[in-house]
């Protein structure tokens, strides 16, 4: 088996509101193998974005908590180090991309110097070591090094993308988390953008922690992939499994939400009813008021992880045989 | 079939600091009784100034817009009114496109206020009518905004585009702003309404999936010009454009094992509209471009029954008795 580079376990956050407490996630388990990407994919409000921000530490709090759990990066806990310690983690081992690339760059500061902040910060280089690991990154991602002493707005947002990507990896990190790093991107600029990201996870073998709600990128650029509903994640596979055979109901009625461009639909078959108001989650499954396949045990009783065998595994009663399941 | 819409010649400048911005350049088509006709494109692209010239919500620069044979870029402010009962728009952001002081009721009653219709009880009961048939519960009647998801809102906002009776919707990025499980139940509202009212729609998003499945013809819209217009069933099985191609290579298909379409990567972004490249207005990107792309803009030419393109590659393999210039005539472009 290949080595685990991070693993959370138990993972529990919480965010103290007016509204009330949130727990934006909830007992998570979820482990990144060395060289692997990992496709974490859910709707708003689901916990994927709380979820990464709880492995760099970066949960505002307050009102944000963790409450309980692990975060092991090398087998180190990175919820139980001091803050000097993450500090020579954070943006050097693991870093991370944002999904909008105008409000993760300083205004103020030109783009060179963005990234020789880093690497002098980090790999203690001097100025002109810095600044030639600086053009030598701007040329891999394809902005000519030339450029480094423009202001992010002087860029598009394809390459103010590739700006954060040249800054996340300049580094060399061991883990890059990448935050819905092409939503806010044109689709033409989004697959030169998922082009380069494989691209460079082949040339330095990165490990990955993809968030997105696209499905389509998870199966164009991940190994494995989590599904998150409520705070947990409801079923996990790699991609040919999940994409091939999803068992949970909410995994299948995310695919039967999305239009098809090379099969005749003609009427999308989309999940009933809403996200629940995350102040007042539903009891037992979190899933069960939107759920066809429901059964009375569903809502009082919390779904323990069935383990379908090569890694596949689902958070759902169906599998555990206590409610009927689909025809097959 | 009857076109609800003939637009020819379609223009819309803006004049900014950098020079004139064509946002529209020149852009003809029908839109037939009863049908969706989407519009694709990136950011920037005149997509959505499209949607809204066509209602005068901006004041297009040039050209005709005829609903049910009428020139309406003619008619007085006042007129104007009176065709606009027919003629409505649902915007993309839910958020920001209701009042955040008015309540549900006050939202969707508002268009009645504007055209005086109605009096209170009738009023209550047509509001209840319409949260009945966009399927908002009773009891939001009484809400703001705030108070409701996205889908919800977004459901205030079609009601509120029903509360006229109207002929014709502009659907601009409906459900862009929403989550994947809720777009699905907006796109299938939509779909509803249009068989139940007889509705006939423009679609307007930038995600091709979605405007395939919702329209039966789609347009590709490129600089401020479609640059291709044909049946959604065509556009994925035959694309005849680069662009459209490229387009449709660039979108990650969430599937596995399937065969992939070689991947036409693009080079560079969407030129500024401003002062628009010679010639082809994609021929700054084009993969297969000639130097004579650079120097004329390629003829509109009906590639097959239904499929109109704008490029020489096609038109320079159609037998020479298609006359090159058919589109700028205005009636023979597409219909």
């Amino acid at each position: 088996m290949a080595e685990r580079l991070l693993e959370i376990d138990n993972l529990r956050v919480e965010y103290h509101t007016d509204d009330g407490v949130v727990t934006a996630v909830e007992d998570l388990q979820l482990h990144v193998e060395k060289g692997q990407t990992v496709g974490l994919v859910g709707e708003t409000g689901a916990g994927k974005t709380t979820t990464a921000l709880s492995i760099m530490r970066l949960v505002p709090a307050p009102p944000g908590r963790i409450v309980s759990g692990s975060v092991h990066f090398h087998g180190e806990d990175l919820l139980h180090k001091r803050l000097d310690e993450i500090k020579k983690i954070r943006g050097n081992k693991i870093s991370m991309i944002f999904q909008d690339p105008m409000t993760s760059l300083n205004p103020v500061l030109t783009i060179g110097f963005q990234i020789e902040e880093a690497v002098v910060l980090h790999q203690g280089l001097d100025a002109r070591a810095a600044r030639a690991r600086a053009g030598e990154m701007l040329r891999l991602v394809g902005i000519p090094p030339e450029r480094e002493g423009d202001y992010p707005h002087e860029f598009s947002g394809g390459m103010r993308q590739r700006v954060g990507i040249a800054m996340a990896l300049s580094c060399n990190p061991e883990l890059l988390i990448a935050d819905e790093p092409t939503t806010a991107l044109d689709v033409t600029i989004q697959a030169q953008v998922l082009e380069l990201m494989k691209r460079l996870r082949q040339q330095f073998s990165t490990s990955m922690l993809l968030i997105t709600h696209d499905l389509g990128v998870v199966a164009e650029v991940c190994d494995q992939v989590a599904i998150m509903y409520a705070g947990t994640i409801v079923e996990y596979a790699d991609v040919n499994t999940l994409f091939t055979n999803p068992r949970h109901p909410y995994t299948r009625g995310l695919f039967g939400s999305i239009p098809s461009l090379d099969e005749e639909v003609t009427r999308l078959n989309p999940i009933k009813g809403l996200m629940p108001d995350p102040t007042a989650l539903p009891s037992g499954c979190k899933f069960h008021p939107r759920c066809p396949m429901a059964g009375e045990i569903c809502k009082t009783r919390v779904p323990q992880t069935t383990n379908l065998g090569q890694g596949h595994s689902v958070h759902c009663m169906i599998y555990e045989g206590l409610v009927p399941g689909y025809e097959e | 079939m009857e076109n609800l819409l003939e637009v020819r010649n379609l223009r819309k400048d803006f004049q900014t600091k950098k020079g004139l911005l064509q946002a529209v350049n020149d852009i003809s088509f029908n839109v037939r009784k009863g049908e969706t006709l989407g519009i694709v494109g990136e950011s920037g692209c005149g997509k959505s100034t499209t949607g809204r010239a066509v209602l005068r919500l901006v004041e297009p620069t040039g050209g005709e817009v005829r609903f049910e044979g009428q020139n309406i870029l003619g008619y007085s402010s006042r007129k104007m009114r009176e065709a606009r009962k027919d003629m409505q728009i649902i915007f993309q952001d839910p958020f920001a496109s209701l009042n955040p002081r008015m309540s549900i009721s006050q939202i969707i009653a508002e268009p009645f206020d504007v055209y005086r219709m109605y009096n209170p009880s009738e009023r209550a009961q047509r509001v209840q009518e319409l949260m009945r048939t966009v399927g908002l519960s009773n009891k939001l009647v009484n809400s703001f905004p705030h108070e409701l998801d996205g889908g919800r809102r977004q459901r205030v906002g079609v009601a509120r585009a029903l509360a006229l009776s109207p002929k014709f919707i502009v659907c601009d990025e409906p459900v862009s702003a929403l989550d994947v499980s809720i777009q699905a139940q907006i796109l299938n509202l939509i779909q509803d309404l249009q068989q139940k009212l007889d509705l006939t729609y423009v679609f307007i998003s930038h995600d091709l999936s979605v405007v395939k499945h919702i329209s039966n013809r789609v347009a590709v819209m490129y600089l401020g010009k479609f640059v291709e217009l044909t049946t959604s069933r065509q556009i994925f099985a035959n694309p005849l454009h680069p662009y459209t191609q490229a387009l449709l290579s660039a979108i990650p298909i969430p599937k596995v094992n399937v065969e992939k379409r070689q991947r036409v990567i693009l080079e560079g972004d969407v030129p500024s509209p401003v002062n628009p490249p010679a010639g082809c207005i994609f021929s700054g990107r084009c993969p297969y471009v000639m130097p004579r792309c650079r120097e004329a803009p390629p003829p509109v030419v009906e590639a097959e029954p239904d499929h109109f393109v704008s490029c020489y590659l096609v038109s320079d393999k159609m037998p020479p008795h298609v006359p090159a210039t058919a589109h700028s005539a205005g009636d023979s472009s597409p219909t």
